[in-house]
């Protein structure tokens, strides 16, 4: 028997508190404000201590590192309505992608140091993984070489989410010696001040905190490699697919709300004496929005689900993690781009906040992968 | 897990195990599909055994109460039961109107009576019913019908005209909407009747479809007389019951939807898109095509998002039966069929566009055929442009145009 794809009610409360919370602390006029005011860290740190305080960035963690074992859907329903109102936090680069690369590759000794410090909100992390214009895992270049009881790294990463105020930086490198491909490759963890770490931060288009990272003969610990030697293709392909997973849940909510927000000008704004939602032509546009949300929801919660689900093999998360990226990334595109058209030109104007989720959608939807990524990885993992 | 729920499964296993005959845990074949009734066919001797069997223990309508010859099974049950037939991949032992259709609303708005007479024979597929909703005049705009039925004692008396009526000339009885009261609005002068098509001045005329085949009839009715006891629910209150009629219509063709294989176990057709592009494209690991198996990936994922919705809503409404995301479901459902059937053509090149004839084997033939019926998905049972005004006006809140402009005059 499957999992449900019902939220219990705990889920369903966890919901509504989140979105309350999101609501009335961190409206869009913050994430407005954070743009407006070119703050350097690009997030809010009083905000962030209430989000670790409200115990968000233990959720996914186990309770024997200091978590609280929520689960991935808990850690999803707070990232749906984080993205409802587009929310600037660490939760992505240093919860879902930080946290879960220790979680799945890390020694024993390396969870029990890191993963409390996470929860507790001490520790920002950044995940270095993609090197190209467009995300692919299997192409790095980046190398660590073997020495004097540690490793140098060298290499250019683009693309990091909060590289710019993350504490620790995660570097995927291949290790030397090692065969090339998505095998041999080790997560370095290197601190954000060691020397020949040069970090630019780029304003995206969207206002995500993102930089790109030069290596510049690094010098890291041996005990710095996570778990001690090469991550298994396996552990690198459940990080990202946790974090895809994840990162669909922000894209969902996002999604929500732009419709939302559309479908309130629809029944609200008048032209030749009726509203404009009374017309067909936009009324059957609104409804394909409707079914293609729809089918992006249950992706979402089966995809959170599947984690959640000690019996779950890891190519099943890995069909629904492409799946879900895949499918949101669509939805997300045709929903931001209606979300304008339908508004006029009140929509156009950078005074109104419905460009805003234009802008999230075009980032995230090539953040981790595109749409055309993982159909091609959907395709190839059921062998055709 | 629940002991009594197990103990169901491990019951049900065994008798599934001594009762479903071997040809009946084989693909379903169309002329095999068994549709009940007085003039019943059996293609394969063994559907009618397996029929018996499963009727005998209610198994066709497995969640119908016992006393109306039903399983009697809970939700629960049920799905164990679903999920047993889906195991040893047994074909349904009866295909009918009267299961995914008529029975529900009898048992939500017929009396006691009308229940014991009809349900039963359901069940056993021993009437086989047809629907009688559009006219010539009246497609979408169904509440404009015109075919009526006029008091005469104990009697009606239907005189008037259906069309596209699926298997009118092999049903046995038949459920119409028929205008009672001429006067009233046209929601609210039209009944809800059940007759028998075998009574005097019915006929019928197969329509040949596009595909070939003629599953549908123009159906007249003239001077036909009908017991007044047969109207379902109240008098003029037909348009209720018929809307609700139509969710499990709607419900029933999104399956259509899951046949374009789901990502596990597979969906109701063996041969899924992609092995039928491999297969003739000769490609062994990879499709060489990129641009067709960019599509065949974007509709599996489809596919398996629809699946998931599917089980979604159901499991959100928790045995409150269809409501207006049955338009979601029938909307999706059937442009996700129409999408597998133009792959297959792709997929297969030539080889698909056979008529008849020498030249090609039976499966490409049909692949034609069955792109050319999956065509009506998006017809019968409500259009896709009605399915999208549902969504957009029950659903979404959006507002009535009709309406705001009738207000002004
Ligand atoms: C294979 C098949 C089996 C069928 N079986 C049965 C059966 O067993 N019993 C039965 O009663 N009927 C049956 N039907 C009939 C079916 O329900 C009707 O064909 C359907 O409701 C459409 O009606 P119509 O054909 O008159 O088309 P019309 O209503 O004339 O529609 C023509 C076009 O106009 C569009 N349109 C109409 N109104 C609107 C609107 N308000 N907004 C936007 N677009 C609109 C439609 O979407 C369609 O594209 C069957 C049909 C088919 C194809």
């Amino acid at each position: 028997m499957s999992v449900s794809l019902r939220l219990n009610e705990e889920q369903q409360l966890l919901r509504e508190s989140a979105r309350g919370f999101c609501r009335e602390q961190a409206p869009l006029s913050l994430h407005r404000k954070l743009r407006d005011s070119r703050d350097a860290d690009g997030f809010d740190r009083g905000l962030w201590r209430q989000m670790v305080e409200l115990g968000w960035t233990g959720m996914a963690i186990p309770e024997a590192y200091g978590g609280y074992g929520f689960g991935h859907t808990g850690l999803g329903l707070v990232l749906e309505e984080t993205g409802r109102t587009l929310v600037d936090s660490p939760l992505i680069a240093t919860v879902l992608l930080g946290a879960n690369a220790i979680l799945e590759s890390g020694s024993e000794a390396q969870k029990e140091e890191l993963l409390p410090r996470i929860a507790a909100g001490e520790l920002l992390l950044a995940f270095a993984l993609d090197e190209h214009i467009v995300h692919d895992p299997a192409r790095v270049d980046s190398t660590a070489t073997q020495g004097n009881g540690g490793y140098t790294l060298n290499g250019g990463k683009t693309f990091v989410l909060d590289g710019h105020v993350a504490d620790r930086i995660i570097v995927i490198a291949r290790i030397d010696g090692e065969s090339d491909g998505a095998d041999g490759l080790g997560l370095f963890l290197v601190d954000a001040a060691a020397q020949g770490v040069e970090i630019t931060r780029t304003i995206m288009v969207d206002g995500r905190n993102c930089a790109n990272i030069v290596l510049n003969n690094v010098a890291v610990d041996a005990d710095n490699l996570l778990g001690g030697s090469a991550t298994t293709p396996e552990a690198l392909d459940r990080i990202l697919d946790i974090a895809r997973i994840g990162l669909s849940a922000e894209m969902l909510g996002s999604i929500e709300e732009v419709f939302e927000r559309t479908l309130d000008y629809l029944r609200q704004r008048e032209q030749f004496g009726v509203p404009i939602g009374a017309f067909q032509a936009l009324q059957h546009r609104a409804a394909e929005m409707y079914n293609e949300i729809e089918l992006s929801k249950s992706l979402v919660r089966a995809a959170l689900a599947a984690l959640d689900d000690p019996a779950s093999s890891s190519a099943r998360i890995a069909r629904l993690a492409s799946a879900a990226k895949a499918k949101l990334s669509e939805a997300f595109f045709l929903v931001s781009n209606e979300g304008v058209q339908m508004h006029g030109g009140i929509g156009m104007t950078d005074e109104f906040d419905i460009g805003f989720f234009l802008k999230r959608a075009r980032v995230a939807q090539q953040f981790l992968g595109d749409a055309g990524f993982h159909r091609d990885r959907y395709a190839t993992l059921h062998s055709f | 897990m629940n002991g009594e729920l197990e103990l169901f499964r491990t019951e049900t296993r065994d008798w599934l195990e001594s009762n479903c005959p071997d040809s009946m845990r084989t693909p379903m074949l169309p002329k095999e599909v068994v549709w009940g009734g007085r003039n019943a066919e059996y293609a394969n001797p063994d559907s009618e055994l397996w029929l018996e069997r499963m009727a005998a223990k209610g198994w066709t309508c497995p969640q119908w109460p016992g006393e109306y010859g039903g399983g009697g099974l809970s939700p629960a049950q049920a799905e164990v039961l679903a999920e047993e037939l889906a195991r040893i991949r047994a074909r349904p032992a009866l295909t009918s109107f009267g299961i995914s259709m008529l029975g529900p609303v009898l048992l939500e708005f017929g009396t006691h009576e009308q229940r014991l007479e009809h349900l039963p024979k359901i069940v056993r597929g021993e009437i086989r019913w047809c629907q009688g909703y559009s006219e010539p005049g009246s497609g979408s705009d169904l509440a404009s019908l015109n075919t009526r039925a006029e008091l005469q004692g104990d009697h009606y008396i239907i005189n008037g005209s259906k069309v596209w009526t699926s298997y009118a000339d092999k049903a046995d009885w038949i459920f119409c909407l028929v205008r009672t009261d001429f006067e009233a609005p046209k929601h609210q002068g039209i009944s809800f009747i059940l007759f028998d098509m075998a009574g005097a001045g019915v006929s019928t005329r197969p329509i040949m479809l596009i595909s070939g085949s003629s599953p549908f009839c123009e159906t007249f009715f003239d001077d036909v007389k009908v017991p007044a006891g047969n109207i379902v629910g109240r008098l003029n209150d037909g348009w209720t019951i018929a809307k609700r009629l139509l969710q499990h219509e709607r419900t029933m063709i999104s399956g259509f939807g899951l046949a374009g294989g789901q990502a596990e176990g597979g969906g109701a057709s063996e041969a899924t898109v992609e092995s039928t592009a491999k297969r003739y494209r000769g490609d062994t690991e990879k499709l060489s095509d990129p641009l067709l198996r960019d599509r065949i990936a974007q509709f599996k994922i489809d596919s398996e998002a629809f699946a998931l919705t599917s089980r979604r809503s159901a499991e959100e409404s928790a045995g409150g039966g269809p409501s207006h995301i049955s338009s979601l479901l029938k909307y999706y459902g059937c442009e996700l069929n129409k999408r597998r059937c133009e792959l297959l053509l792709e997929a297969a090149g030539n080889r698909s566009l056979g008529w008849e004839g020498e030249g090609f084997d039976a499966g490409e033939l049909s692949l034609a055929r069955e792109w050319l019926r999956s065509k009506a998905n998006s017809i019968e049972g409500g259009t896709a442009e009605i399915q999208l005004n549902v969504i957009a006006r029950r659903v979404l809140d959006l507002p009535d145009l009709t309406g705001i402009l009738r207000g002004k005059r």
